[in-house]
C-alpha cells in the first residue's frame, strides 16, 4: 500500500517536474539571463576600476556554459526536486489520509496536503526570504543566508504539523469550521512571530532592476503552484479512484451510485 | 461515515481507513533519500559540500535560484 502509493507520488513528481520545467525555461530563464547580464556588467566595471589602480582580478573558470545550465542543468534540478517532493508528498499523505478526518476522501486530503505544503515549504519562508536571482546576495553570507532559510521552514513547517494536531483535537467539541479557524490563527501567529524574531537579510544591489527582480520571484512562485497543483491533483484523482476501484460495489462506480 | 455535519465533508465520497503507523514507518527510510535529493540541488556545494569542487553547483544552478533557494 504504501509502496504503491510512493511510486505514485514519484511518478507524479516527474509529471509536475517536467511542466515546471516547461514554465520555467520559458518565463525564467529570461529573468536569470536578465540578472546575469546585470552581473557581468558589474564585475566588468570593477575589473576596470580594479585594473585603473593596477590590480589584476581573477576570473573564476566556467565549469558549466550558460547553455547547459539553463536546459539539462535546470531540468535535472527540477526534475529531481519535483520527484523527490513527490515522493515525500505521498509519504505523508499515507499517513494523513484517513487520520486528518474519518470523513474526508482521498482526493479531499491530498488537496489539502498540497495547499498546505505549498503555505508551509514555499510560501511563508519565502515571505521572509524571498527567491532572488543571480547578483542578489553575498557569496560570503551564503552560509548564514542557508542556515535562517532552513531554519525558517522547519519552523514553518513544525508549526504547521502543530495546526493541524490542534485543528483534529479542537473539531470534536467547537465543530470543524471553528477548528479550522482557529488552527488557521495559530499558525499564522507562531510564523508571523517567528518571521519578526529572525534576522532581515537585504542584499538587492541598489540599482539592480526592480522589474526583473519582481518577475523572478512570481516565476519562482508559479513554479511552485505548478508542482503543488499537479501533486495535490494528480495523485489525489489517481488514489480516489484506486479507493473507489477497491470499494466500488459500495461505495463509487456504476453499482455504488445505485445505493446512494 | 458517521456523524456528518454540514462542512466536514467536501466531496461525497467516502474517506478510506488510515493505513497503520507501523506499515508506514519503514517507508520513512525513503523520505531521507528524498531529503538528500533535494539538498543536493538546493544547497550542496554552496553552504555545505560532500562532493568537492563545484560542479554540482554549477550544474543545477538556474534551478537552485528559481526553486528558492540561496545562492549567490
Ligand atoms: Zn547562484
Amino acid at each position: 500500500m504504501v509502496r504503491t502509493l510512493l511510486i505514485r507520488g514519484m511518478l507524479c513528481g516527474l509529471l509536475a517536474g517536467l511542466l515546471v520545467f516547461g514554465f520555467a525555461k520559458v518565463f525564467g530563464e529570461p529573468q536569470v539571463d536578465s540578472a546575469i547580464a546585470f552581473e557581468s556588467a558589474m564585475d566588468e566595471a570593477k575589473v576596470k576600476a580594479d585594473a585603473a589602480k593596477g590590480i589584476h582580478d581573477m576570473q573564476a573558470p566556467e565549469l558549466v556554459s550558460r547553455p547547459v545550465q539553463a536546459s539539462w542543468g535546470l531540468l535535472t534540478g527540477v526534475m529531481v526536486y519535483s520527484t523527490a517532493f513527490g515522493g515525500l508528498f505521498a509519504l505523508v499523505f499515507a499517513f494523513a489520509n484517513g487520520r486528518v478526518s474519518s470523513s474526508l476522501s482521498p482526493r479531499t486530503v491530498a488537496a489539502l496536503l498540497a495547499l498546505t505544503g505549498i503555505v508551509a515549504v514555499y510560501v511563508v519562508p519565502n515571505l521572509k526570504y524571498p527567491a532572488n536571482p543571480p547578483s542578489v546576495g553575498h557569496p560570503d553570507t551564503i552560509g548564514i543566508r542557508t542556515q535562517l532559510y532552513f531554519t525558517m521552514m522547519a519552523l514553518s513547517i513544525a508549526a504547521m504539523v502543530g495546526a493541524a494536531v490542534l485543528r483534529k483535537r479542537l473539531a470534536p467539541k467547537h465543530g470543524v469550521w471553528s477548528a479550522a479557524l482557529f488552527a488557521t490563527a495559530f499558525y499564522v501567529v507562531v510564523v508571523a512571530i517567528v518571521a519578526a524574531l529572525m534576522p532581515p537579510i537585504n542584499e538587492v544591489p541598489a540599482d539592480f532592476p526592480a522589474v526583473v527582480l519582481w518577475h523572478f520571484r512570481i516565476d519562482s512562485f508559479a513554479m511552485q503552484v505548478i508542482m503543488w497543483a499537479t501533486l495535490g491533483l494528480v495523485f489525489g484523482a489517481v488514489t480516489e479512484r484506486a479507493a473507489q476501484a477497491r470499494n466500488g460495489y459500495r461505495l463509487g462506480g456504476p453499482m455504488g451510485a445505485a445505493w446512494r | 461515515m458517521s456523524n456528518t455535519t454540514i462542512g466536514s465533508d467536501i466531496g461525497t465520497d467516502i474517506a478510506s481507513a488510515p493505513i497503520p503507523v507501523r506499515e508506514v514507518l519503514p517507508w520513512l527510510i525513503f523520505g531521507l533519500v528524498m531529503l538528500l535529493a533535494i539538498y543536493f540541488v538546493g544547497a550542496e556545494e554552496g553552504a555545505t559540500s560532500i562532493i568537492k569542487g563545484m560542479y554540482v553547483h554549477e550544474f543545477v544552478h538556474d534551478g537552485r535560484h528559481l526553486l528558492g533557494f540561496p545562492c549567490h
